[in-house]
């Protein structure tokens, strides 16, 4: 077979990612393997990362209710539309693609690094000599955290969003808190929430499916979890801005 | 019973070795020898199909684990202990919690009986008083010894040894020598020791296969290893400044 064409390593990456993604969903019903480290990953992936999203939450919205408020210094706009602005923002696109960067350092590096480690150290191959199905063991759980707890996530950095942009604008006396909140309401939408939610899911997956798929199948010591765990950083920024276009085009 | 049959593995275009053919009889032990890198440990690996050959089969009990379906291999894989060259522990638990996890997946043991295995585990390797250490307080010499009490712990047919003694002192690894030969008289297990120590295999191993050249060079009793007309083999032994009496 002829594999030198340009992109063939990238396909070859992409069968081996698919095909460790068509093992987890095979082995996802093997719940009693692996329902222990879904407690722990939720843990992990979602209560640990809360202080992170706050701050990103609380400053995103607090800079981009600065920023608007700089960009709008004029009579024609009612106050209020500062809070529409940042609050929208904030729900359809900054809480779930900031915290989405930022879980991907966070989140995606330690689980790459994790099952890097443990390959190299041949856990994974001791996992497998006992008779475990170590991507049940190890692969699901982690997807699946990500799946469940990156929209808790979404919705406190969505949360926080807010009240940093109500707080910011009150403290720098650009508009009250009842204004700010009146704009914020005027255009609100359920759908908008939605499609955060579903982003943020999409979002959870793709971060850690690849930093699975990444660290699972590192090679060569300790330089090769840490090219694993940069490689799992950097694709799963790429990929989060591309499912992020993705589906601002099929879903807006 | 292990029967391996015509086996050949090469990852790409190098090959490792090809058509490498012998028995490894029940409550045998049986030490792969050769230099680093001939593939001691890739050949190990295919025992229980951690890795998968280019062609050939090994046959467990009659059985060919490559054509096994996953679930069936995990069975047959259960039946197997293995020590590895690092100890392999899980690092994010405890000694104790190491040596328990088989059991507690794979058995349906009350936490009383689960706590007497793996003490009774540990003081077979002599480290009765480690259960409660983390792994990273424990020496290469105890890392191996609690990776042989885990693999010990479900009473395998089965032990694989990979590397056993390498990077530990001379009197750390006539300790490890002593547990294989305790293993396999104790619990009859049917034991492999990959290994380059010729020391530990003239202490261990009844049989010895001896890789070399991208083949299987030699295989015979140990105590016919002296006279044997494979130079090679020779060469092997006399550099690893070992004197056969």
């Amino acid at each position: 077979m002829n594999t030198s064409f340009p992109g063939a390593a990238g396909l070859r990456q992409f069968g081996h990612y698919a095909q460790l993604l068509y093992q987890a969903l095979r082995s996802s019903t093997e719940l009693s393997t692996y329902r222990k480290n879904l407690f722990q990953e939720f843990v992990k992936v979602g209560y640990e990362s809360i202080p992170i999203i706050f701050l990103v939450g609380i400053f995103t919205g607090a800079v981009l209710t600065l920023q608007t408020a700089y960009q709008l210094d004029t009579d024609i706009y009612p106050s209020t539309i500062i809070g529409s602005i940042v609050a929208q923002s904030i729900v359809i696109e900054l809480a779930a693609v900031i915290s989405a960067l930022v879980l991907a350092g966070k989140v995606g590096a330690r689980i790459s690094t994790e099952l890097g480690t443990m390959r190299v150290s041949e856990q994974i191959d001791a996992l497998e000599s006992m008779g475990f199905n170590s991507v049940s063991f190890l692969v699901v759980p982690r997807i699946l955290a990500g799946i469940l707890m990156f929209p808790v996530l979404y919705t406190t950095a969505a949360i926080f969003g807010i009240i940093g942009g109500v707080t910011a604008g009150a403290l720098d006396g650009i508009l009250p808190a009842a204004e700010f909140m009146e704009g914020a309401r005027a255009f609100f939408f359920e759908s908008d929430i939605i499609f955060g939610l579903i982003k943020s899911v999409v979002f959870g997956f793709v971060i850690t499916s690849i930093s699975c798929f990444k660290g699972y199948y590192a090679f060569g010591g300790a330089e090769g979890v840490g090219n694993a765990t940069t490689q799992a950083t950097v694709l799963s920024c790429i990929f989060v801005l591309l499912a992020d276009f993705t589906l601002a085009a099929i879903l807006l | 019973m292990i029967e391996i049959k015509n086996l050949t593995k090469s990852f790409g275009n190098l090959l490792v070795w090809e058509d490498v053919n012998f028995t490894i009889e029940d409550g045998e032990t049986t030490a792969v020898i050769g230099r680093s890198g001939c593939g001691k440990s890739v050949l190990l690996k295919h025992l229980n199909a951690l890795l998968y050959p280019d062609a050939g089969e090994v046959l467990i009990d009659g059985e060919n684990v490559f054509d096994l379906s996953y679930t069936a291999l995990r069975k047959v894989r259960q039946r197997f202990g293995i020590l590895f060259q690092g100890g392999a522990l899980f690092d994010s638990i405890s000694t104790f919690e190491n040596v328990a996890f088989p059991l507690r997946y794979f058995t349906e043991q009350t936490e009383e009986e689960i706590e007497h295995n793996v003490h009774e585990a540990l003081s077979m390797v002599n480290l009765e008083n480690a259960a409660e250490k983390s792994t990273s307080e424990l020496s290469g010499g105890m890392r191996k010894r609690v990776g042989l009490a885990r693999a010990i712990i479900l009473q395998p047919d089965y032990l694989l040894y990979d590397e056993p003694t390498s990077g530990l002192d001379p009197k750390t690894s006539d300790e490890i020598n002593e547990l294989i030969v305790t293993m396999g008289d104790n619990l009859d297990i049917t034991s492999v020791v990959i290994t380059h120590d010729m020391h530990s295999v003239l202490e261990v191993s009844d049989k010895v296969a001896f890789l070399d050249d991208q083949k299987l060079s030699w295989f015979g009793n140990t105590k016919d290893m002296k006279h044997s007309e494979n130079q090679n083999l020779l060469d092997f032994i006399k550099a690893s400044e070992y004197q056969i009496n």
